[in-house]
């Protein structure tokens, strides 16, 4: 067991180091022109070699991926080439907005998905079943930004229009500053990004349950007296959820390296929003810490999902 | 047995579509079948399933004919109807007999941006699996069938590719190197081949030690040989399944890029753009999201449909699971 962690924390920090140089070396041969497009147009050629100097970037790439590692060990991101704020100062403000998101989404894909499933399994081919099927298939079909657009369509627009002024469009109210509000302005983005993830679990779950449901321990279980329904849930769902909680694990670290379009549609200033503004205007500081900590974020999460799996399920053995 | 001709049989059966063939037999009469026939008679039967061919053939034929299309609709995509598209306010025009799906906001006819959309959306979508299913099918051999160092860097690299937070990274590579119809491709399957590569593997590490490998190995074969003629037939199966699933996820992917200004450069009309550029008119205009977005969303879900009864027909388990 400690074997394994060890070994996985080692190689997750190997990946880890590979996507650093990747991402550094990308930005580094990129052919944009960084002190030329923080300075504007007007400036002299003595302004941008005085930024060059100040930004390090006059120096050989080793030495600046070296400075790179060197601060990040001390916990310290760099700043940002444009308001040259601290690049832990921006992620700090974009990572409780993010979490708030992926936290609320996943409660609400994880119950609705799973249920919806486990429905689907104990009554097979029936109206339900179907409902749910269609449902899953819309959902996996689904971009993104187009559920977005659904949902402001009827939840905002057409509500709104009628008198009935419920879901604001866009907007962050901190949980600190006023709970309620903060869930207000997060139930849209929430059921967007919930009803696309939700199918995935709609699949898993009903594939499982009717897996583990023609079970023998099944059949026994039942014909000990146990209901059916106690046998569904105490018995076949706790089997059936081993893939849905490592499907769970995976998606909800992904989402907490950044919701971008989700938060792009609904306006959310999370990590997404921060990544993607930073792209365009070629922050490399910034561009890299995001996409280092959406990294680190997965490949956390393989090695926990991994571990659970074990806990969840006595027959998995760690190697 | 050769796989290939059994494929190309069952492929040329999917062209005509024959339907006569188990009526002519006489009843008792044994034949053989491939499981390549097998699965198509699985296919055939799947309702779902062949209307989403149907569809997705009809999708095909517009996309090639989009210019014809829009010569007899009378617009080109890009053209701006400045008397009839668009309102004295400047605003979108609802559908009419003009203009059957409406206009945008600079008077283009949404009908004929649609049609045309579907180009950018079936040649992404399907030249960035297929470039995608190719890579991921050759290192997934290699690193199955090599074992030892060969594998651990390939499985490393594979690692590596998963755990990128891969649209955000898209977006960072667009960003730099500037945004086009072959860089989408390019992005799209760089970020989806891992996953092709790791079933691939998965599947050639078992057949690497079954009999027929040695017996291969026994009369001759070099490496290449064995793992193309002899391993290669044997994993298509899931790696068909993958690649019908796939292409729904690169069309997504491409309208996704599309949405957020950073895939194929307006004024070439794709869903994507079309969608990002409704959001400033959802209020006005319902007609402009609608259209090419019920076209993106039936796509994605006829793609869907037909990887779903690809996989019933090709894995005897997960049909057992859906007949319950």
């Amino acid at each position: 067991m400690l074997r394994f962690l060890l070994r996985r924390l080692l190689s997750g920090v190997l990946v880890l180091w590979l996507i650093s140089v990747f991402t550094f070396g990308l930005f580094f041969v990129a052919p944009g022109d960084v002190p030329r497009l923080i300075c504007g147009r007007l400036c002299t050629q003595t302004q941008i070699n005085l930024i060059t100097k100040q930004l390090g970037l006059d120096q050989p790439i080793l030495t600046q991926y070296w400075h790179f590692l060197d601060r990040l060990f001390h916990g310290d991101l760099g700043y940002s080439y444009y308001n040259s704020e601290s690049v832990n100062t921006l992620i700090g403000q974009a990572l409780p907005v993010t979490i708030s998101l992926a936290i609320g989404a996943a409660v609400l894909w994880l119950v609705g998905g799973v249920s919806i499933g486990v429905i689907s399994a104990v009554k097979p081919r029936s109206l339900l079943d179907r409902a749910g099927t269609i449902l899953a298939l819309i959902g996996l079909s689904m971009p993104s930004f187009l559920i977005g657009i659904l949902l402001l369509y009827f939840l905002f627009f057409l509500l709104t229009t009628h008198g009935m002024d419920w879901f604001p469009p866009s907007g962050y109210v901190p949980i600190t500053s006023d709970p309620v509000e903060w869930a207000h302005h997060l139930v849209m983005p929430w059921c967007a990004l919930a009803f696309i993830t939700a199918a995935t679990y709609i699949r898993l779950t009903r594939n499982q349950m009717l897996e583990v449901l023609g079970e023998d321990y099944i059949r026994t279980a039942r014909s000990k007296g146990i209901s059916r329904r106690r046998v569904t849930i105490r018995h076949a769902l706790r089997a059936a959820l081993t893939p849905v909680v490592t499907q769970f694990g995976i998606d909800l670290a992904t989402l907490l390296g950044g919701a971008i379009v989700t938060e792009q549609i609904f306006g959310l200033p999370g990590l997404g929003r921060l990544a993607v503004t930073s792209v365009v205007r070629q922050d490399q500081p910034v561009v890299i810490a995001t996409v280092l900590l959406a990294a680190v974020f997965i490949v956390l999460a393989n090695i926990v999902v991994d571990l659970l799996y074990a806990v969840l399920d006595p027959r998995v053995r760690l190697t | 047995m050769s796989a290939d001709e059994t494929v190309a049989a069952s492929l040329t059966e999917t062209a005509t579509g024959s339907t006569a063939a188990p009526a002519v037999i006489p009843a008792g009469a044994i034949e053989g079948r491939s499981p390549w026939q097998l699965a198509w008679f699985i296919l055939r039967k799947d309702r779902a399933a062949m209307i989403s061919l149907g569809f997705i053939v009809f999708i095909a034929l517009v996309a090639i004919t989009a210019p014809l299309l829009a010569h007899w609709i009378g617009y080109g995509p890009t053209d701006q109807d400045r008397t009839n598209g668009i309102t004295v306010d400047g605003l979108p025009v609802a559908p009419n007999s003009q203009h059957l799906f409406g206009t945008d906001n600079l008077g283009r006819d949404i009908l004929v941006r649609t049609i045309y959309g579907t180009q950018v959306s079936l040649l992404v979508g399907v030249a960035s699996t297929l470039l995608a299913v190719a890579m991921g099918v050759l290192v997934g051999l290699a690193a199955g069938y090599f074992g030892s160092v060969v594998d651990s860097v390939l499985s490393r690299a594979m690692d590596v590719v998963l755990s990128f937070p891969f649209l955000l990274f898209a977006i960072a590579l667009v960003s730099i190197y500037g945004s086009g119809l072959g860089i989408s491709v390019f992005v799209i399957a760089f970020f989806t081949w891992a996953a092709v590569g790791r079933i691939v593997r998965g599947q050639t590490l078992s057949i690497r030690e079954k009999d027929y490998i040695e017996a291969a190995r026994s009369l001759g074969a070099g490496d290449m040989r064995i793992m193309f003629v002899d391993v290669l037939p044997n994993v298509l199966a899931p790696v068909i399944v993958y690649t019908t699933l796939l292409i729904p996820i690169a069309i997504v992917f491409e309208s996704t890029l599309s949405f957020l200004g950073l895939g194929v450069v307006p004024p070439t009309p794709t869903w994507g753009n079309m969608l990002s550029d409704s959001l400033d008119f959802y209020q006005v205009a319902w007609w402009f999201p609608l259209f090419p977005g019920l076209a993106l969303l039936l796509t994605t879900l006829a793609f869907n449909l037909l990887g779903d009864g690809v996989r019933d027909a090709l894995d005897p388990r997960a049909g057992r699971l859906s007949q319950d």
